[in-house]
Formats: C-alpha cells, structure tokens, sequence
C-alpha cells in the first residue's frame, strides 16, 4: 500500500489514503469539519497539499477513492476514462499539472483535447493547489459551448437563467416574473421554475405555461420545470407532445447519494433519449440540465469518507457523460454547516466552476445564500465579479435577488445587466437578436428607454 | 417612494399578482437606491432573527401567567457559531440537562405529550409567535383530552431533534416542539412546529410531521393549534407520525384547514 507523508522540520505527517490526502488538503470549510475529516491544524493542511503536489496523475487511476466495485460513478469514470487523452499528461504529478494548466502555450482547444483524460478526482486534486487567480486563469481559457434554441457558452457572452418561483405556483404570479425578467434582458439560458409542488398536474400546467409565452414570442430559449427526472420520464411517456424542453435533475457525486436523490445513472440515461426524441431544439441536442452543490453528498450521509470538494468534482463526472446544455453549482443553498461564510462560499464557488470547465461541463454559478450564513450581497457581488472574469457560462436571475419560494437570495436581473456592462459581455447571440427585435435593448444592449408599449406586457390581460 | 433620477418600470401593475420584487425600476443597470434600502432592511431582519437570542424568561412569565410551568434547557452547542456550524450538537441536551431530566423523569415522565419551544434560528419568530400559539394548543389539547407534561421546556441552540433527546427521556409518547424557522428574506418571524410520535435520538425527519409558516402574515395561531390537534389525535390513535401519518390523514378533511 503506498505511504503518503510529508516531513516538515521535525515533525512527521502521515496520511491514510488518496482520500485522506485530498481531504486534509482542502481548503478549510464548515462541511469538512462537520464531516471530520478535515485537516486539523493549518501546517497539516499544507503538508497534505505537499503530498498531494507531489502525487503522480496515475495513482489517481490506481486507487479509486470509492470503491469500484461499490459505486456506480467510480465506474462511470473510470471505464469513460479516455488513456489517448490522457497520455500527454501521464508522467506529471499534481504540481505539474498545475504548472502544465497556466502555461501559456495551453490555450482552450489544448484543454479541450485533454478534458477526457482527467477525472474528476485529478481536477479536484489540482484546484486543491491553486489560489483564486489560478482558478479563473484557467477556467477563463476553457472552451465549452451547447446549443437547443441559442448558443451557450461563447466567449465573451454572459447568460442567465430567469428563475420565476412562486410560493403557491400561481401561474400568473409566475408569469409576471418571467415577464419582468426578459425585460430586463434575462432568460437566455433557460427559464426555469422550481415548482412549490410537485404534483404532475402542476407540472403540466407550468410546462405549457412556459411554452405557450415562448411560443407567442418567438423567444429563442429553452423553458425547463425543475421535478424529479422520474415526473418528467412519466409525463414523455403520457405525451409525446410534451412540451418538455430540457430534462432536470439535481446530482451528486457518489452512487448512494445519488440514490437518496432517488436517481441512477440508468435513468439518467432514459431520460436523456426520451427528450432527444421530441426533437425540440433547433440548433443542438443538449437537452440535459443539471445542478450540484457541495456538501449534498454529506448532507445525505453518503459522502463516503470524501471531502465535499471532491464529491462536487465527481457529480461533473456524472454531468459530463449525459452532455448537458447547463450545469450549475447552487453553492451557497446548503447552509454555514457545509460552506460557512462569504469567504468559503467564493473559494467554492470558483472550485466548482473551475472543475466543471476543465472537465468539459457547460458551467454556471447559482451565486447564493441563506440567511443564517455569514454572507451578504456584497459577498454575491464580488463571487459575480470573479465568476465573470472566469468566464462563467450563466447565473441566476431572481427578481431582486429574493426567491420567495425557496427563502435563500442568488443573483438578480440587474446584477446581471451589472455584470455585462462591466465585463463587456453580451447575452448569447440568438437572444440578444431577440432583445434587440422587441426593442427591449437598444444600442450596446443597454436596456432601452421604458415604454409601455410592449406586447409581452398585455399577454397576463389576454393569455 | 421613488427617486426622479430612477427610471421607474411601467408594468408596476403586474405587482399584484406576486409578492417577488418585480418592476423596481433602475438607475443604470442598478437598483434605484429606495430599493436596496428596502432589500438591506428585510435582510438586516433576518440576520436579526437568526443572531439575537430568545428573550425566555419573559416568554415564561407569560407562560407562567396561562397557568404553565417552565424549565430552560441547552443543546450541546454552546454558542450560536457554533450552532450553526454543528446541527448534530443542536441535536443533544447538554450535561446539566440530561442530569435534570434524569431527576425530573418519575415526576413529569410518561405524559401523552411533551410541548416544547426551541429558539432554532429565528429568535423573532419565537418571541412574536410562541406564546399565543402555544396557549391556543393547550387549550386545543385540554378540549380534547389529551394529557400533556405541565411543564414547558425552552431550549436554547435547539435544532427539531433536540425534542427527541427530551422526550425519549422523559418517555413521552410524542412530542411538540414549536421552533424558529430559518428566515426568509420577506419571513423574518416564521415559526413552525413538528410533531414526532415515539421520540427517540435518531428519528428522521420523515418520522415527523411539520405544520410551518406561522407568522403574521402566513398560517394564524388558531389555525397551527387546529392542524396540530388534529395531527396529535391521528397520531396518537395510529401510534405513528411523518409520512405515513400524513398520508393517511390527507384522506380524511383536516378542521381548520382551507
């Protein structure tokens, strides 16, 4: 059994495992502690990193930090690992591979090339190295793009997920949202709701309620009711007709926490050809949208042993194999108990993103908080701010911020119109022709003088 | 309340069909400054409602005054940081407790019903809502006849599960714990109540059965102790709680309920 220790002065650190390594040298956040398993003083958490530099890129392949024969995502990634990918990097340690990701001769299409030879755990192991600035230099190079009705994931384009919730679901409470959302020039995405319940009919109901608006517009996007994938496979079955656009799932990066989200990776699998088969894109097949968060496998008493780091860098193993349109980390939903406060929040935040992208995943940040963590807006901003520097394919819009259904804050539509003015980035291309059609930008895609003009604006009076 | 410099939304009319904060106008890209006022209050109040602590020995006056007695109890977290870094320390009662529980047990154990007011992570919720829920629960509980411990617990740093510990002490048949709800941003003073039926450390939450969103603006009082009467005499006659108790009763029409 290989021995991982690390001697600094004179004192001896040793290791029990791969896991342990990654474990103690991860950032310091509440979860990992909760967990305990995280790095007990702050020499420790350096001396793993040590190790875990000086671990060769191979021995991830080697010891499978779940068991293979017990979990059905070690198999996923493992058996899905590309060697050709790979072989450019199989003499490299961890160090290297840091060193390898910032050099300047590794640009996007280099990345792309190798994405299949990494797993998920190597990603987490090298970001584990790196500071902040490291994770957006090399996210920002990363290149993924997906495609339904328009184009996510264009350099410089910012997109956004309008998210309409509604505490009792009331259509027209909804609508309202959406409307006042793609008029502040958000939805390119997907708009997306989280039903308050989940009941089938609901779930018909806002599916043709999203449909119906999209359709009398022509608005070049995707609509999305997030259910439990096995609602969604029921009501494909029940319709062919079903207006069903993208099929959502959160996920998780182990078999058995998974299993407490009540999914496989085989129905997965079900649902990903039954919305291929209605055929309802018009310019890709991504039809598969996924969210994540560190700290759900724990949550669900299903992390084994791993630190939530690494099991948020194994549901991107999980998402990458069903080539979704969207993924996004919701990565400060789950409570101080997992990412205490604003501080362990961006630094996840960033993490997530950063492995998503060099995993090949079409990455977007649901920039979030709740109430009883140490967190505020001017912590969202500033996570927005980096995200936007790295490149983040999409965010969250949420009516001024405040989800009065889920009672947590994310991003809001002007934080988004924020975000593109100071980065320069524009929403994804079909869109943006939309906003500009309705007159809802003008010049530069700044929003255009206010009228009360706009058909969308009679459509709760006459839909 | 609008700035001349603000660009105001003309479809301020959909407001009135959704409490989300749609049509607020812009400056710029920004919100107009009346706005992120607004946002930062109901913020500042629910910071407020998860950081300040239970005023409890008003809320035992009060209770004293309906005619009840009170004992004050601490979970194993010992301070709010620590709280909510450790769910499973707001879980346990701490030493001094289990030492008192210990001696309380052959005179207050083996009632139907233990009721029990935790703080969890609304203090606003507790003080605004305890009390005049609790009272109509008691007298609810009397009507009906179902018996139930004369004294009322108040946990400190209390998470629901910390009436496990209590009860399974106190070898309760069921417990009632009336606890803060996490605040929302426009629901700082949320509280909600569970009912565990066989309390024992290590119940899930789905053994239990959550009546929630009592607050001024949500679920009234009478209503909560209606719904909990109800729920209690179900549980207690099918000796069981959480979801399969829910599924049943979702059968029969729930008083007081719309």
């Amino acid at each position: 059994m290989t021995t991982y220790s690390q001697t600094l002065g004179s004192r001896v650190y040793r290791f029990e495992s791969l896991k342990d390594v990654l474990a103690k040298a991860s950032p310091e956040r509440s979860g990992d502690q909760l967990a305990g398993i995280a790095a007990t003083s702050a020499e420790q958490r350096v001396a793993a990193a040590m190790v875990l530099m000086e671990t060769p890129l191979r021995r991830f392949l080697e010891e499978p930090v779940v068991p293979y024969e017990r979990d059905e995502v070690t198999r996923l990634i493992l058996d899905g690992h590309d060697a050709g990918a790979f072989a450019p990097l199989s003499g490299f340690t961890v160090g290297d591979l840091r060193d390898w990701l910032l050099s300047e001769q590794v640009d996007g299409a280099r990345l792309t090339e190798v994405a299949q030879g990494l797993t998920p755990e190597m990603a987490a192991a090298v970001s584990k190295l790196m500071r902040n600035q490291d994770l957006i230099t090399v996210a920002r190079k990363c290149r993924v793009v997906t495609r339904f009705r328009n184009t996510i994931g264009l350099p410089g384009r910012l997109s956004t997920r309008l998210q309409p919730n509604h505490p009792t679901d009331d259509p027209k409470g909804i609508l309202a949202a959406i409307i006042d959302g793609l008029l502040y020039a958000n939805g390119d995405a997907v708009i997306g709701i989280n039903p308050a319940s989940d009941s089938l009919s609901t779930v018909h109901t806002l599916l043709k309620l999203l449909d119906e608006l999209r359709s009398a517009y022509a608005i070049p996007t995707q609509a999305c009711v997030l259910t439990h994938v096995s609602s969604q496979l029921q009501i494909m079955e029940q319709d062919a007709q079903a207006p069903i656009d993208l099929v959502f799932q959160s996920i998780a990066g182990t078999e058995q926490a998974n299993k407490s989200f009540g999914i496989t990776l085989s129905m997965l699998q079900e649902a990903l050809a039954a919305a291929r088969a209605l055929r309802r894109g018009t310019l890709g097949n991504n039809v598969m949208y996924f969210e994540t968060g560190q700290g759900s496998a724990l949550s669900a008493e299903a992390h084994e042993g791993l630190d939530q780091q690494t099991c948020e860098a194994r549901a991107y193993g999980v998402a990458r194999h069903f080539e979704p349109l969207l993924v996004n980390t919701v990565v400060g939903f789950i409570g101080p108990e997992y990412l205490y406060d604003g501080k362990q929040i961006i630094r996840a935040g960033l993490e997530d993103h950063f492995c998503g992208k060099l995993l090949g995943v079409p990455m977007g940040v649901d920039i979030c908080y709740t109430n009883h963590a140490e967190a505020d807006q001017n912590d969202m901003d500033n996570l927005l701010t980096l995200l936007g520097v790295a490149g983040v394919h999409f965010i969250m819009g949420v009516p001024g911020a405040d989800d009065i259904m889920l009672n947590y804050q994310s991003t809001s539509f002007h934080d988004a119109l924020y975000l593109r003015e100071v980065m320069g980035l524009r929403p994804a291309p079909e869109f943006e022709a939309w906003l500009q059609s309705m007159r809802i930008v003008g010049p530069a895609n700044r929003l255009a003088p206010r009228t009360s003009g706009n058909p969308m604006l009679s459509y709760l009076q006459t839909g | 309340m609008s700035s001349k410099l603000a660009t105001p939304d003309p479809w301020q009319g959909l407001r009135r069909f959704t409490d989300a904060r749609i049509a607020l106008g812009r400056v710029g890209h920004a919100l107009p400054t009346a706005e992120v006022m607004r946002f930062q209050l109901s913020h500042a109040q629910a910071r407020d409602a998860v950081q300040q602590s239970v005023d409890f020995d008003a809320i035992a006056v009060e209770l004293e005054r309906c005619g009840l007695a009170t004992e004050t109890v601490h979970s194993q977290a010992t301070d709010r940081a620590r709280y909510l870094k450790r769910p499973d320390l707001g879980r346990l009662l701490d030493e001094s407790g289990q030492r008192w529980l210990r001696e309380l047990r052959d005179e207050l154990g083996g009632h139907d019903v233990v009721l029990i007011i935790g703080d969890g992570l609304s203090a606003l919720a507790v003080q605004q809502q305890a009390v005049p829920t609790l009272t109509q629960i008691v007298q609810r509980l009397r009507q009906a006849g179902i018996g139930f411990c004369p004294t009322v617990f108040l946990a400190r740093q209390a998470r629901v599960a910390l009436a496990d510990d209590i009860g399974e002490r106190l070898r309760a048949t069921a417990t009632v714990i009336l606890i803060g709800e996490r605040p929302g941003l426009s629901s700082p003073d949320s509280l909600g109540i569970y009912l565990t039926y066989g309390p024992r450390r290590g119940r899930q939450n789905a053994e239990r059965n959550c009546i929630s969103n009592i607050r001024s603006a949500g679920l009234g009082h009478l209503q909560a102790a209606d719904k909990l009467t109800y729920l209690l005499q179900e549980s207690l006659r099918c000796k069981l709680s959480g979801v399969d108790l829910k599924d049943r009763s979702d059968l029969l029409s729930l008083p007081g309920s719309d």
